[in-house]
């Protein structure tokens, strides 16, 4: 009967430690929509949450670290127990970057949603909803152990980089055209810049599930954001 | 012993009849112990949320903060809440979920979808707003128009030939952009709601290219459609034959006057798939991500011209998202550029979980 109780609290442990993580996602899932609505719905409110929602991520990261310190110390897990904690503890830092990007967009919704409304936030609404949609599925995969899923995240990165290339490019154009866009533009080349950022993490957190679930690793994706090397030229004033 | 601590798969408490009853209700409804975890899903809840969430924590199916703090709360303290949020996903969804703990120490979830009255709200704002920024120019300028011919062009014919030319074009535009607003609007509203009929795609696409025959003709382009035979689909066939309208009539504006424009049918991996091609200029790479996007245009300047509202693909878009289809583009500036739409084969259709099946209650009585 002992033996039985030590097995069952370790696996209430472990399931505890996967629930906060769960939870965790949940706050990072809000977070970003918040500053997702933030930006495209020219919503003040909204942004004003994501900011001060950041305080209950970093708290939650903090205690999923020391719920998976004190498991590695105290069970010392093996295999997929270990897998799993150290699954908790890498995701729990991937979903904290996350909220600080979401942070980071909704502190620039609030300066951009002083100025006239400009076409291009739809853009970035629509860019922001792949993002959340990532995120979503990779949550989904790591709550289902579902590698397949995780992999579908993975592999479907690239379609956020490229609206990425894009935007960048017309950003770039704007402000040659106008330099007194300069000022706003760049923040609508941060926020996107962040997006982008985030699904980069939701592809790290689907690396962490798929390792959890499988034991082994995906190999290096194909980088599909180009603007590290994209120029536009500038033609001067008309 | 109390019936809380009988076996597991019986919920605590719980007679027969009160878990029928819960399986019959057409609304979402979970119950949660006191850990948090799902003791009964009903098959309204399994729709919403997916199969197989009995016996799970609830933060792996449900972990939106509003609901989780509600739900710890009715845990730790008693009484209920109602709290909204949303899932994030191809089509977004919106709920509201009643949370309440019931007298053994349950706590009961029932969930309220309201995306469809979100998407109204949504949609008159965006139409509002598309209305005034897209109708206000082409308005503009007729204005323009008109003031000129009551004014200084009263008696000169040549410039009242000119700008009536002028003036019908720009009205043609508004009134196509009109049409397309609309049905962009009614796309989006029903977006939600998976189709119910069957459709021959083939059948379809014939439909869409006789509507268009005219129009290559003028720009003597052939239209040629190659199939194999297909499985029907399920699928809204008005809304299909509109999709392959519009990527179509793309195809045709923006092909090669004298050239060919192609569309090859067939069926691979769980996929139905058509992909409608050009011989014209192609896209850069750089706006294919955004093609779908409304009012996006590659060239602002040329779309005008062509007659296009900038709404053609996001309507594709919204109709394939319906569809649980998908759109792939592939585009080589100077060859031409191909339109992909998959569409899955019934069988591959997602399906929301059958209702488990119950015994009549007399067998239980």
């Amino acid at each position: 009967m002992m033996t039985d109780h030590t097995v069952k609290s370790f696996d209430e442990q472990l399931q505890a430690l996967s629930a906060a993580v769960a939870q965790m996602g949940g706050l990072a899932e809000a977070q970003l929509a918040a500053a997702i609505d933030a930006i495209a719905r020219r919503d003040s409110g909204a942004a004003e949450r994501a900011v001060a929602g950041d305080v209950r991520i970093d708290a939650l990261q903090q205690e999923i670290e020391e719920r998976a310190m004190k498991l590695l110390a105290l069970r010392q897990p093996m295999a997929v127990d270990l897998r799993d904690t150290l699954a908790a503890i890498k995701i729990a830092g991937e979903l904290e970057r996350i909220g600080d990007l979401a942070k980071n967009i909704a502190k620039r919704a609030l300066v951009l949603n002083r100025e006239p409304p400009i076409r291009l936030t739809q853009s970035l609404g629509r860019m922001g909803k792949a993002a959340q949609n990532q995120l979503k599925q990779v949550l989904d995969s790591f709550s289902n152990r579902n590698a397949d899923d995780a992999e579908a995240v993975w592999q479907r990165d690239g379609e956020i980089d490229e609206i990425y290339n894009s935007l960048f490019r017309e950003l770039l154009t704007y402000m040659m055209e106008d330099p007194r866009t300069i000022g706003l533009c760049t923040h609508l080349l941060f926020v996107a810049k962040n997006i982008e950022r985030s699904g980069d993490h939701c592809t790290n957190i689907a690396e962490v599930v798929y390792h959890m679930v499988k034991a082994g690793y995906l190999n290096a994706r194909p980088k599909a954001d180009i603007t590290s090397e994209t120029s536009v030229p500038y033609e001067g004033r008309a | 012993m109390t019936d809380t601590d009988t076996k597991d798969d019986a919920p605590a408490g719980l007679s027969l009849l009160a878990r029928q009853l819960l399986e019959r209700l057409p609304l979402p409804v979970m119950l949660l112990d006191s850990q948090a975890r799902v003791l009964l899903a009903n098959a309204g809840m399994q729709t919403a949320l997916g199969a197989g969430l009995e016996g799970k924590p609830l933060t792996a199916v449900l972990r939106h903060p509003a609901v989780l703090d509600a739900v710890g709360a009715a845990l730790a303290s008693g009484g209920h809440s109602d709290v909204s949020f949303s899932i994030a996903g191809l089509v977004e969804r919106h709920y509201e979920a009643h949370i309440a703990r019931l007298d053994d120490g349950l706590v009961a979830l029932l969930l309220h979808d309201i995306t469809a009255i979100r998407r109204a709200e949504q949609m008159r704002a965006d139409f509002i707003a598309n209305v005034s920024h897209e109708l206000r120019t082409p308005l503009a300028a007729l204005f323009g128009f008109i003031e000129t011919l009551q004014g200084p062009a009263r008696d000169d014919a040549a410039a009242r030939e000119n700008f009536l030319n002028i003036m019908a074009r720009e009205a043609a535009r508004m009134r196509r952009l009109i049409d397309d607003l609309l049905s962009l609007a009614r796309i989006e509203l029903n977006e939600h709601v998976p189709p119910q009929g069957r459709v021959a795609l083939e059948a379809v696409v014939r439909q869409a290219a006789a509507a268009l025959a005219p129009l290559a003709a003028g720009d003597d382009i052939s239209l040629r459609i190659e199939s194999v035979p297909l499985q029907e689909i399920v699928g809204d066939h008005d809304e299909l034959v509109q999709l392959f309208q519009n990527l179509i009539h793309n195809a045709i504006k923006y092909g090669r006057p004298g050239g060919e424009v192609r569309v090859t049918l067939g069926q691979e991996s769980g996929h139905v798939f058509a992909a409608v091609a050009d011989d014209g200029e192609g896209i850069p790479r750089e706006a294919l991500p955004r093609l779908t996007e409304r009012f996006y245009r590659v060239d602002v300047k040329r779309s005008r011209e062509r007659g296009g509202t900038g709404l053609g693909l996001a309507i594709v878009k919204h109709i394939l998202s319906r569809h649980q289809g998908r759109l792939s583009i592939d585009s080589k500036v100077g060859e031409g550029s191909t339109f992909t739409v998959l569409l899955p084969e019934p069988g591959a259709m997602e399906k929301p979980p059958k209702a488990p099946d119950i015994l009549p209650v007399t067998e239980l009585l």
